[in-house]
């Protein structure tokens, strides 16, 4: 591999993914899900529209999941799947999906860390199955010769950085 | 990472500034945020130290325009430049889709960028990801200390190209930004390519949109 590849989410993907969280936050009792992506791009979120910035949120998340990754290693453990936020009154509960994308539920006093683990633990399930079918497509795409929405679009591109 | 969100319809992308500590990676975030429409950025994020060095990084979504329908959204990221930085450093990469190297050009400082350098390819190494083959653009910055070293020198030291080994690439090919220099070109009977260069300013902006543009392109051109 020279680069760090491409995969791409469509609307169908999309829908799919906000039917399990929105389940997820029925069942849980929680107020917000968002999915983040390893990178640190956020992919989706459902629920009560977060007060702060999701971009910078999902950043910061990516961040955090990698440093603990990292912690983890050193103390012998191959990684934390999962990792839990407390606060005075909300939490946050952050889960490791497909090793490439990340689950974080914020939730307050109305529920428990350990009902919102329980439901979390079914929906990871869920989403690695829908995700490896969307890596496993993304790969297969960028083997054809047709790739992706820019294929063919370098004049465009051109004139996008004109001065 | 580039990823193409056909909802939304967006394409997102993650580009890197690395480079020694000090050099005006953080600068450069700041003046684009500062110069950018504030309808087409995000939030700017800075994990940095008391004394504002950073920490772990500096974080500033920016929309570069639409393609093709798609708005083209770059995550732009700094990295500690601090040598004993370096698990940090190397998190930051992942999943990274261009990079652009800022080398402060003070002659003191040429040890520095060379290790930097040297990290920067060991740590996109130890990821599988090959510079050589991602979008990658070399800044030379604090051209207008008295100090700065010549940019023959610090091209001769940071940017001395690699070879060309694939047929279909070696041809020469002017550089746009500089036209009396080849980015790919046959020396001595081996063709070799180089990273684009720029030089700036980066605390009064000059230079700063020209990398940022540079890179921005060669990394929408390698999903095209």
């Amino acid at each position: 591999m020279t680069g760090a590849g491409t995969w791409s989410l469509d609307e169908g993907d999309y829908q799919r993914i906000t039917e399990h969280l929105t389940v997820l936050l029925q069942e849980a009792s929680a107020r917000c899900a968002l999915l983040v992506d390893r990178t640190g791009q956020l992919l989706a979120s459902v629920g009560e529209r977060p007060s702060f910035d999701p971009t910078a949120f999902a950043s910061l998340t990516a961040a955090d999941f990698s440093a603990n990754d990292q912690l983890a290693k050193m103390i012998g453990e191959p990684e934390f799947a999962s990792l839990f936020h407390q606060g005075e009154k909300e939490s946050m509960y952050l889960a490791d999906v497909a090793r490439r994308v990340i689950l974080v539920v914020l939730f307050d006093n109305r529920t428990t860390v350990g009902m919102v683990r329980l439901r979390v633990k079914r929906t990871v399930g869920d989403l690695t199955t829908l995700f490896h079918a969307m890596f496993d497509r993304s790969a297969a795409r960028e083997r054809d010769v047709a790739r992706g929405p820019l294929e063919g679009a370098e004049d465009e591109i051109d004139r996008l950085f004109e001065d | 990472m580039s990823m193409i969100n056909y909802a939304s319809r967006e394409i997102n992308c993650k580009i890197v500034y690395y480079g020694p500590g000090l050099g005006g990676k953080t600068t450069n975030l700041e003046h684009v945020y500062r110069k950018v429409a504030p309808d087409t950025r995000g939030k700017m994020v800075s994990l940095a130290t008391e004394t504002e060095r950073t920490l772990f990084f500096d974080f500033l979504p920016v929309d570069l325009g639409t393609i093709r329908g798609f708005k083209t959204r770059f995550h732009l990221y700094t990295v500690p430049g601090q040598v004993y930085y370096n698990a940090s450093r190397k998190l930051i990469l992942k999943g990274v889709d261009g990079v652009v190297f800022v080398a402060d050009s003070q002659v003191e400082r040429m040890d520095a960028n060379i290790e930097s350098m040297q990290n920067l390819y060991n740590n996109m190494a130890e990821y599988g990801y090959d510079l050589t083959k991602i979008p990658f653009v070399v800044q030379y910055n604090k051209r207008d200390l008295p100090n700065a070293a010549s940019v023959r020198e610090l091209q001769a030291q940071l940017n001395p190209g690699w070879e060309v080994a694939d047929e279909a690439r070696q041809v020469e090919r002017r550089d746009p930004a500089h036209p009396n220099e080849f980015l790919v070109e046959q020396l001595g009977g081996v063709w070799v390519e180089r990273a684009p260069h720029y030089e700036s300013v980066a605390i009064t902006g000059d230079g700063v949109f020209e990398t940022l543009r540079s890179v921005a392109k060669l990394v929408l051109k390698s999903l095209s």
